[in-house]
């Protein structure tokens, strides 16, 4: 299946947080690497994106949208550092 | 947070036979960065919705620059079909890290494949309104000449963007090492997600740093 990137996440994320997600920085939980949400490999858009590291493929996020719900997954991630401006 | 709203189409301009320009009005828009994108979403009349993702063509006023894919479900609409007075509704702008800003004043490397010009003219378009000198480099990679977007703006480039035009299918060869320049500009690759690993790969292995190489995949090559 072709993957596209983080960068197709802003949208969704942008229903949820205020801030744009898709330029903080993640830490992988499998292998560690740090880089940007928007630099993660997603596969989707249904049944939910699956935000895969480019490290090492593990799974770092998952996002379903259901009708009135969104769940956001993100056991894969050690840590996210969201950047907020001036 | 970023809600979906309506926006009406209110011109429309071919690129090439595949591919068509739509601009926009969407009332109370608040501006955006070039290089972001936005969320489209179209509902059948039986409630059925398909949503893509477009990027911005310049960032004065919400253009898309649409490629039809045949077997589509979304760019056949809005490439031969929407006429202006339509609606859709759009969500955006998002995206905040493919993006550049005139105040940078990094040499700038652009590398499209096909499609993936649009947010980088988006780039070259913001460069010549803010009327800054920030010199740029354009690579850009295509099949042949009648897929070529913006072709009047490329042929002709404003002073101090060099562009180069790779037509991959008279050349018979892909993006090489040969066409990219060596380290020191800021880098923004768009394309198909192949092209674009096999593009940032090459960057790498030229000596580019990789934080500097920043990359937007749209799925698979029409």
């Amino acid at each position: 299946m072709n993957h596209v990137d983080g960068n197709a996440m802003a949208g969704p994320l942008s229903e949820i947080f205020a801030v744009d997600l898709s330029k903080a920085s993640g830490t992988c939980a499998s292998c560690g690497l740090v880089g940007p949400v928007a630099g993660l490999r997603v596969y989707g858009p249904d049944p939910g994106l699956v935000a895969r590291c480019p490290g090492c493929d593990e799974v770092v996020m998952r996002l379903v949208r259901g009708p009135e719900t969104a769940w956001l997954d993100l056991r894969g991630a050690v840590s996210l550092r969201i950047p907020l401006g001036p | 947070m970023t809600k979906w709203q309506s926006a009406r189409l209110i011109e429309t301009r071919d690129e090439t036979p595949s591919a068509r320009t739509l601009v926009f009005d969407v009332p109370g828009w608040p501006g955006h960065l070039a290089g972001q994108h936005v969320d489209v979403r179209l509902t059948a009349e039986d409630g059925y919705t398909a949503r893509r993702s477009y990027s911005l063509a310049t960032t004065q006023g919400v253009e898309l620059t649409v490629q039809r894919l045949e077997d589509g479900e979304v760019s056949p609409y809005l490439t031969q079909v929407m006429e202006p007075d339509d609606q859709l509704e759009i969500r955006g702008p998002v995206g905040g890290w493919f993006v550049w800003r005139p105040d940078d004043p990094a040499p700038v490397l652009l590398v499209a494949g096909g499609a993936g010009i649009v947010p980088l003219m988006a780039m070259i378009r913001t460069r010549r309104v803010a009327g800054v000198a920030t010199p740029f480099q354009l690579i850009y990679s295509l099949r042949s000449p009648e897929q070529l977007y913006y072709a009047d703006e490329l042929r002709k480039p404003d002073p101090g963007v060099e562009a180069s035009l790779v037509y991959t299918r008279v050349r018979n060869s892909r993006l090489t090492a040969a066409d990219l320049p060596g380290p020191g500009p800021d880098c923004f690759v768009c394309g198909p997600t192949g092209f674009v690993e096999a593009a940032a790969d090459l960057l790498v292995g030229l000596g580019h740093d990789p934080a500097r190489v920043k990359t937007e995949r749209f799925g698979a090559s029409s």
